[in-house]
């Protein structure tokens, strides 16, 4: 049996510190002002922080604004198709768990067309860290609904207002057996969205972040115009993601248990004033791919043959 | 009694049938074990009902096996007419002969309780159904088999079938001792107590059959050295996707395609392998398409539904060419379609399934041996190729089971370790090379190689662009792959002499009826030989000069087509089968086909029928045997 510590050594030797440089490829084609931005720079930031060697990251996204943010990261990258981030991180991970990986989704990717990934990866518990950008709308395609579009909200699709309320993500994941990461925060913070992703890589497992964010373009009014006028409240922890005082004037902080499942689950379903930080964390979910590991042996190719051999014996009849 | 005569026969077709859940399928499967045993080559052919437990004692209910014997070791197909039929129930018996299985002169064993059931309904249909096999010209003997078992066990249902093979045993003259072996293999995970009450029941099947059959039958075998292993064609493709080295297989449950998961499920861990059942079709490709761009080129299996879910995943692994094997277990469609059938209707979702130009390659084993070779060469020619290959296998290959030369295991594919040495200065993801369009397959962890691989359309540098020169380029690299790999096939081989009136080209696990036939067919004097296409992308070289032998070529499947005399068919609007439309457009020359639906795959004597047809009677060296004629009414 093959433990899972064997494989994620990483061979150290005289490792150099890498500087921001080291992570970052093409210039952005995002738009001014778009949060897409800020997630870029706080991510490279923590691949700088944690000194991560860009050869052995591997980021996955699906289709839209936000998925294209592979393509600015000096890593490896796999920009895949609409909804479909989760199941090829998931098989990134299944085969090579000691690759870090990170999957950048848009809120229509992630709940919508990826919805059943999104639960289901959810249950698997990969080590990875899932980041959702989500502006609440489709703004590629030219401003449509997407399932977190507030309600009455006119797109392109509904031009007389939308007709459901919006999805709360996080209830939904909260719901989801093996949750064991949860967090909330917006790129009008930088500072707690450097932390809740520091803290999200971090947590072993699958560490779920929603991003809030505005599109300048198709929804330059969401979330208050950027954060301006959006009612937040602060979750506050000795482990969870530090408040600082500067923080408060956007919204008062109040003490969370992110340990306590029952706890977190209320605090999910709250949505106004939306709760910012660490809703929940398990860190004892065992994660997938290491279940998977742990359970298969790697034989040498005699005791394979051996092995191969008598599966045959099994079928041979003369 | 007297001593019963034993007739020795070339060769035999035996039916088993019950209701779903009665054991006829166990039953079917000790026997063929116990025929393999002693050398007799076989195929079988599961008839499964499309639900678990379908209400007893309809035509719907029937469930259980045809097992086709014979002295040589070699049997490629299920045969035609069966010669004997056991049946557990008269409607079990009635759906063999509406399925058109079933001789005219067959033998019927059938289970006598009905004749005095107490059920009315099941008294008249006994004596209705077993009266019209009479008027067929059927031999029937009524035994009783539940009355039999019930001497042995409390509850009749479950021990029939153990009866039931040891009365075959006893009619097919075999070695009731080595039955008896047989069955405690394939209880070994069973109590001692069902173990021994089967073996029980076994041999008082054998000493009924003993004591009350006056003609008995010996197919003897002909000896041979050579190892024998007799699997079907789902254990072919788990044993061989563990031979072929790879690591991971991604699915979610379909019919046919899903018992191969559940051999490799068993057995992939201790190969350092493990079979991820994913939340849905488009999870389980999406999971291998990850795995492979890892570097562990991976595997998934599924039948035509979950083709079409899959599409979308076809084309990014076409497009950032990241090595995939995908199986299709085809199965008859549309949708739903007949999920325990076969049919041969996905050649075309195969070639041309995914949006946009997608070139990929797609191959069909013909034989149960093939579905053990062929992930060993889909997957080579995957990662040589950084190309996305599709298997198609189907219903007949994934549960019949066939006879074939022990695999030598010592040619399994070695795994090396992932090589994650820095890539040279310089050096870019998609470095094609302008004459194959091969470039180098970049793994994550490899310094200097880092990038991203992208839907998109992009360039050498793997960047995404939108400029109409590399994208032209991008679309010529991806073909230019097949034609290298087309440049790299041999020309396939003829069935018969290379030239000829008419030419069968047919493609995976018809190969066996239509060579018997083309067998059948030389005897009478036709001209006729055959192709099995065993690459349909690309195409393998050769098949112009190969057509240029024969007046007529017509292709062979288990596929729809147009009749010629249906309602408003005409030239212009007729639908051929799936392989025919390829060949038609790739040679420019009038392929017509033989491309029919039954749900079953075709008997020689049907294809015979075709090719009597097409060339009509002018052999006349001898008329077709009596069994075609006999036929005639029924195919």
């Amino acid at each position: 049996m093959s433990s899972i510590a064997e494989l994620c050594v990483i061979e150290s030797g005289a490792v150099e510190a890498h500087s921001l440089d080291d992570y970052e490829s093409e210039k952005p084609r995002w738009c001014k002002g778009c949060g897409d931005h800020g997630v870029l720079a706080a991510l490279q930031r923590m691949l700088r922080t944690n000194n991560l060697d860009p050869e052995d990251v591997v980021a996955v996204s699906g289709i839209g604004c936000s998925s294209r943010l592979p393509h600015y990261l000096n890593t490896y990258g796999f920009h895949g198709i609409h909804g479909r981030a989760l199941p090829i991180a998931t098989g990134v991970r299944l085969a090579r768990p000691e690759l870090p990986v990170i999957v950048i989704m848009g809120d229509g990717d992630c709940f919508s067309i990826g919805g059943n990934h999104w639960l289901h990866a959810i249950r698997y518990n990969i080590n990875a860290v899932v980041l959702v950008l989500d502006n609440e709308v489709y703004a590629l395609t030219k401003m449509q609904a997407s399932p977190t579009t507030p309600d009455g909200c006119k797109t392109n699709t509904t031009p007389h207002g939308t007709y459901l309320q919006p999805m709360n993500p996080l209830s939904a994941v909260m719901g989801m057996t093996n949750v064991s990461f949860v967090a909330q925060t917006a790129t009008w913070l930088p500072a707690h969205l450097d932390e809740t992703i520091e803290k999200a890589w971090e947590h072993h497992g699958l560490s779920f972040v929603r991003i809030l964010q505005r599109c300048p373009v198709f929804m330059p009014k969401a979330f208050g115009e950027g954060g301006l006028n959006f009612p937040v409240v602060f979750l506050e922890h000795e482990d969870g993601i530090p408040v600082h005082p500067s923080l408060l004037a956007r919204g008062a902080a109040r003490a969370h248990n992110h340990r306590d499942i029952n706890e977190a689950q209320r605090v999910a379903v709250a949505v106004d004033p939306a709760p910012m930080g660490l809703i929940y964390q398990n860190p004892d979910v065992p994660a997938y791919e290491e279940i998977r590991w742990n359970r298969k042996e790697r034989p040498d190719h005699q005791t394979f043959v051996q092995r191969l051999d008598a599966v045959m014996d099994r079928y041979t009849v003369s | 009694m007297n001593r019963p005569r034993i007739v020795r026969l070339p060769e035999h077709i035996v039916e088993i049938v019950s209701d779903a859940g009665e054991g006829a399928q166990k039953a079917a499967v000790a026997f063929a074990r116990l025929c393999a045993k002693t050398g007799n080559g076989l195929w079988t052919v599961e008839i499964i009902p499309s639900e678990i437990r379908p209400p007893p004692h309809t035509i719907g209910s029937a469930s259980g096996n045809r097992i086709r014997l014979a002295e040589r070791s070699q049997v490629t197909n299920a045969g035609n007419l069966a010669d004997v039929v056991l049946a557990f129930n008269e409607m079990a018996l009635l759906s063999r002969l509406e399925a058109g299985s079933l001789a005219d002169d067959v033998l019927v064993l059938i289970d006598d309780q009905w004749a005095t059931h107490d059920v009315e309904e099941y008294r008249l249909s006994y004596r209705e159904v077993l009266d019209k096999f009479r008027t067929r010209g059927a031999t029937i003997i009524e035994m009783p088999l539940q009355e039999e078992t019930l001497r042995h066990v409390e509850d009749a249902e479950q021990g029939k079938n153990m009866f039931a093979v040891g009365l075959l045993c006893a009619l097919y003259s075999k070695d009731v001792n080595l039955l008896k072996n047989v069955i405690r293999g394939i209880f070994e995970k069973k109590t001692r107590e069902v173990i021994e009450t089967a073996v029980k029941l076994a041999g008082a099947g054998y000493e009924y059959g003993l004591a009350h059959l006056e003609e008995r039958f010996e197919i003897q075998a002909v000896p041979t050295d050579v190892p024998k292993v007799a699997m079907n064609g789902n254990t072919a493709l788990a044993l061989g996707a563990v031979s072929a080295g790879f690591e991971m297989c991604s699915m979610y449950p379909i019919t046919p395609a899903t018992s191969a998961s559940h051999e490799l499920s068993d057995i992939f861990e201790d190969f350092g392998g493990f079979v991820h059942q994913a939340e849905d079709e488009i999870a389980a490709i999406g999971v291998a398409l990850g795995a492979s761009y890892a570097g562990k080129t991976a595997l998934t299996i599924t039948s035509g539904p979950g083709m079409a879910l899959k599409a979308e995943f076809q084309g990014l692994a076409v497009m950032t060419e990241t090595p995939l094997v995908i199986v299709d277990v085809q199965r008859g469609g549309p949708s739903t379609g007949l999920p325990t059938k076969i049919e041969q209707a996905d050649l075309l979702h195969a070639l041309y399934g995914a949006p946009g130009d997608a070139p990929k390659v797609v191959m069909a084993p013909s034989t149960i041996e093939e579905c053990y070779y062929i992930l060993s060469v889909a997957r080579k020619i995957a990662e040589e190729f950084r190309m996305l290959v599709i298997v198609l296998s189907d219903a007949n290959l994934a549960t019949g089971q066939q006879l074939f030369d022990r695999p030598d295991v010592c040619e399994t594919q070695e795994r090396p370790p992932l090589d994650l040495s820095p890539v040279s200065p310089g050096a870019l993801p998609y470095d094609w090379d302008p004459t194959t369009g091969l470039s180098q397959r970049l793994i994550p962890g490899q310094p200097g190689g880092m990038g991203v691989t992208t839907s998109l359309n992009h360039d050498v540098n793997g960047k995404a662009c939108y400029d109409s020169e590399s994208n032209q380029r991008g679309h010529a690299m991806r073909s230019r792959k097949l034609a290298a790999l087309q440049r790299s096939l041999h020309r396939p081989s003829v069935y018969g002499e290379p030239e000829g009136d008419l030419l069968l080209v047919g493609w995976g696990s018809t190969r066996g009826a239509i060579e018997e036939a083309v067998d059948m067919a030389r005897e009478e004097g036709y001209a006729v030989s055959s192709l099995n296409i065993q690459f349909l992308s690309p195409l393998p070289p050769g098949l112009h000069e190969i057509f240029a032998g024969f007046e007529k070529i017509i292709t062979v499947e288990l596929n729809y087509s147009d009749d010629w005399e249906d309602p408003l068919i005409t030239k212009e609007n007729r639908r051929y089968g799936q392989l025919a439309w390829i060949l038609r457009a790739a040679t420019l020359l009038d392929v017509d086909c033989y491309a029919k639906v039954p749900g079953r795959p075709y008997m020689p004597v049907e294809i015979v029928d075709e090719i009597q047809r097409i060339l009509g009677d002018q052999p006349a060296v001898e008329s077709l045997g009596e069994t075609l004629r006999a036929l005639k009414g029924v195919s």
